[in-house]
């Protein structure tokens, strides 16, 4: 699982909204209200989504310091962005986590995708689809198994004979490439559920053939063998 | 390319069993976070089957549910 960052020491992020805390019933009621309540709500709302989109993109600045000076129109943005689409599907929330939790993550995912899009800003998308050609791993690791490295061996040749051209070009540039599936979808005019699918079937069609060459996969690839 | 022979396995294979998709991972990610800081990784993948293996595949919301159980341990 990846897991960019866990300490709790970066910067202090929301306390939950002072009027509403996590009375999810209180929010939903002030949220599909009217007049000075409702303003009042939404208001509490934007901060505390503000607050997640902040600790969103500090969180990416440790890693990506060229966004410094992009911080405060990302967060505002994305507050912005995240208000709309909480408010939009504010029936849909049906209470399986708390009223806040379920409102942070609309927050978490628009900082994260203007993040992301910001990042790759102007910058051209490797999208040839015989990248895989130069796929290796290095020198074998200590404690690497032959079993493993005959997998990796053998992949390039999957690669090419199991994939249509539209799935390499997926699978290098969002797997080996680290361009973010967002990202991607966004330069090819599809959506990042259809992209990820693209993936997924790709995948599957790898693991597949490479089976029937022999190679049994379990969950654990790296400790795959014949 | 400097990573090891395994890692780039699993990013080209990625992972073995059912997962989500990325619209069932967000609509799911805040009970799945919530669970997962109160009982535990296994017992939040019990109540939300493939979301483990989802977040093993895709590297964005992978990145989203992280920083989404950070900032729940961090209030």
């Amino acid at each position: 699982m990846v897991s960019p960052g866990d300490s709790t020491d970066v910067v202090s992020p929301a306390a939950p909204a002072a009027a509403f805390v996590d009375d999810a019933d209180a929010w939903l009621m002030a949220l599909r209200g009217e007049g000075a309540e409702r303003e009042r709500a939404l208001a509490e709302l934007h901060e505390l989504l503000l607050r997640a989109a902040r600790f969103t993109v500090r969180r990416a600045l440790e890693q990506r310091t060229h966004l410094r000076e992009a911080f405060d129109d990302l967060a505002q943005q994305s507050a912005d962005d995240a208000l709309v689409a909480v408010l939009a599907k504010l029936d849909t929330f049906r209470g399986e986590s708390r009223f806040t939790t379920w409102a942070y993550k609309f927050a978490v995912l628009e900082a994260s995708v203007a993040l992301r899009r910001h990042a790759w800003q102007g910058r051209e998308i490797p999208l040839e689809d015989d990248g895989w050609r130069s796929l290796h791993g290095g020198d074998p690791s200590p404690g690497e198994r032959a079993e493993s490295r005959e997998l990796l061996d053998a992949l390039p040749a999957a690669i090419e004979q199991a994939l249509t051209s539209h799935q390499r070009r997926v699978l290098v540039a969002v797997a080996l490439e680290d361009v973010p599936i967002d990202v991607l979808a966004e330069r090819l005019g599809t959506t990042r559920g259809a992209l990820y699918k693209t993936l997924h079937d790709a995948r599957r069609r790898l693991r597949a053939a490479l089976e029937a060459r022999g190679f049994e996969l379990d969950g654990d690839v790296g400790r795959a063998g014949r | 390319m400097s990573r090891t022979g395994e890692e780039l396995m699993r990013r080209v294979l990625g992972p073995a069993g059912p997962e989500l998709t990325c619209e069932a991972c967000f609509e799911h990610v805040d009970r799945f976070v919530e669970l997962e800081l109160r009982d535990g990784v296994a017992a939040a993948e019990a109540a939300v089957p493939g979301m483990t293996a989802h977040l093993e595949g895709c590297p964005a919301c992978a990145e989203e549910h992280a920083l989404l159980r950070s900032l729940l341990r961090a209030a």
